[in-house]
Parts: C-alpha cells; sequence; structure tokens
C-alpha cells in the first residue's frame, strides 16, 4: 500500500516540479522583487518612494517574517532550487500516501479503486487540497498580504477535512441524506469563511498575483489528475 | 516442503485452512491498522512540508509552500 503512493507521489511530485519551473518560479521571483522593494508597483495615489518604502515594513510586520530565500546571497538559486524540487516531491509523496490509504479504506469498505476512479480521487484530492482552499487563501504570491498564520492553517486543515469528507460522501454515500451531509461539508468552510484582512496593502502588482494563483490552480489540477490516475492504475495491479 | 511435513503430523490438509481463516480474520484487523499507520504517515509528511514553521523548513520548503497553496507567513 505504502509504496504504490510513495511511486506515484514521487513520480507526480516529479512532474510538479516540472511544471512549477515552467509556469510558476519566475512569478515567485517577480514577486520578491516586489517584496524586498527592488521593483515599485505603479502607485495611483501617487504616493513618493518613501511611502511606499513604509508599505512595505508593514507588509512585513503583518506577515512577521522576512525572506531568508528573498536575501541576497543567503543561498545559491541551484541550491534553493533543489530544495523546491525535493519538498515538492516530499508533499506529493505525502499525498500519493494519502490517497492510497483513502482506495484501502474504499476497499474495506467493498469499493474497488481502477485507474479511472483513480483519476477521480485525483482531482477529489485536487479540489480537497487546492481548490476550495483557494476560494478563501487564493495562493499567495510573495509580496501580497493575508491573514494570521495559524488562522489561516486551521481554516486551511479544516477545509480540507471537510471538502476531502463531503466528496466522499458524494461519491460513495448512497442515500439523501448522506448526500445532503455532503453538500453541507462542501459548503461549511465557506459559510464560515476564511480568516481575512481589514483591509489590503500587498506590494506586488494584483495583476501578477491573480496570474500567479491561476497557474499555480493549473498546475496543481494536472499534477493532481496525474497523481490519482497512476496512484490507482498501481493499486489495481498490486491488488490484481 | 510444507505438504509433506502437514502430512508427517497425520492431519487431514483442513489445518490448512483453518491457518488460511485466522490470517484473513488478522488480516482485517490489522488492516484498519496499516490504513491508520498509512495515513499518519502521510499526514506527518504533509504537516512537516507544508506547515511546520521552524526557519530551516519554512525557507527549504518556501516556494513550494507558495505554489502549492499552503498558507505560508
Amino acid at each position: 500500500m505504502l509504496a504504490g503512493g510513495l511511486i506515484a507521489g514521487f513520480a507526480a511530485g516529479l512532474l510538479a516540479a516540472l511544471l512549477h519551473f515552467a509556469f510558476v518560479q519566475d512569478l515567485i521571483l517577480l514577486g520578491e522583487q516586489y517584496e524586498s522593494g527592488a521593483l515599485v508597483h505603479f502607485e495611483t495615489s501617487g504616493a513618493a518612494p518613501a511611502a511606499t518604502g513604509h508599505d512595505h515594513a508593514a507588509g512585513e510586520a503583518a506577515g512577521s517574517h522576512v525572506h531568508g530565500a528573498a536575501d541576497p546571497g543567503a543561498e545559491s538559486a541551484l541550491q534553493r532550487n533543489a530544495l523546491t524540487v525535493l519538498f515538492t516531491a516530499l508533499i506529493y509523496a505525502a499525498y500519493g500516501i494519502l490517497l492510497v490509504a483513502g482506495f484501502a479504506v474504499a476497499e474495506q469498505f467493498g469499493r474497488t479503486v481502477s485507474p479511472g476512479e483513480g483519476l477521480l480521487w485525483g482531482l477529489a484530492g485536487f479540489a480537497a487540497f487546492q481548490l476550495a482552499p483557494a476560494m478563501g487563501l487564493p495562493p499567495e504570491l510573495p509580496g501580497s498580504v493575508a491573514a494570521d498564520l495559524g488562522a489561516r492553517q486551521m481554516w486551511w486543515l479544516a477545509t480540507v477535512v471537510a471538502t476531502g469528507g463531503g466528496l466522499a460522501l458524494l461519491g460513495y454515500g448512497r442515500t439523501a441524506l448522506s448526500a445532503a451531509l455532503g453538500g453541507a461539508l462542501l459548503a461549511a468552510p465557506h459559510v464560515v469563511g476564511a480568516p481575512q484582512l481589514d483591509q489590503f496593502y500587498g506590494v506586488a502588482p494584483p495583476e501578477l498575483a491573480a496570474t500567479f494563483a491561476g497557474r499555480v490552480l493549473g498546475v496543481g489540477f494536472v499534477v493532481w489528475a496525474a497523481l490519482g490516475w497512476l496512484a490507482g492504475r498501481l493499486w489495481s495491479s498490486a491488488s490484481a | 516442503m510444507r505438504n509433506g511435513n502437514a502430512n508427517a503430523v497425520g492431519c487431514d490438509g483442513r489445518e490448512m485452512n483453518m491457518t488460511a481463516i485466522t490470517k484473513a480474520a488478522a488480516k482485517s484487523g490489522s488492516a484498519t491498522l496499516s490504513i491508520v499507520f498509512v495515513a499518519l504517515i502521510g499526514a506527518t509528511v504533509l504537516f512537516l512540508a507544508g506547515h511546520a514553521q521552524s526557519a530551516t523548513l519554512h525557507d527549504a520548503a518556501h516556494d513550494m509552500r507558495h505554489a502549492t497553496g499552503f498558507p505560508c507567513h
């Protein structure tokens, strides 16, 4: 069980890393240039550069974080990118492991998982881990601002669990009650609402942040589809 | 070799079925346990790579966290 999830996860992680460097990394680096003040976003208020510097300080204070990575010379680009590949493979390995744990639960209830169903599981995983959380907490481009980290992580986790549970109930439940409960679970995180800021003072251009969010979700969609299909294939060939 | 042993103890071979039944019963219990175990491994890696805020882990996982939609900082 573990091996199939790990193999599918690492393979999907390598695909994710490839797509990351093709579509996403440049935007992160560009966002960090705004975050560090190397680039300054056009301000309609006509504020002087000094005011921009102030905004930036506020942004960092809110995030209570200074990028080690944005610090020039702190680490080489090679090391940074190698770590990104490593951790991307690692996070998708975790997703792969959780996915096959889900397959095993389904099997306990007498449901077999084919590659086709694995693909559906992958798409559900994408919805649970990326799409639904992104409705409240859009993928963060460096240089944008967001609410308190602990609260966001809590909402993220609750949304993942509720969305995953809701989709499982919709997909595998047999009664109207389970379908209604599934729908309620899908809706609940968004009825409660994600932690939000009272005002926005991100220093990165919104166009850049929007492109970033769209690409992150697009890459996630493709990789999760591949992960689900591959995990389902390995799973069904292992249990056959 | 195993068949030879079964005959040697003088049984009719049904003890092999009993072993199989016992194994099946143990399997469904241990299956639940192994699912929990595997899920815990997955959740632990997910937490360490995605959420843990130690400075080293955060910096190393930084770009991945941004690019996978995790709340990063």
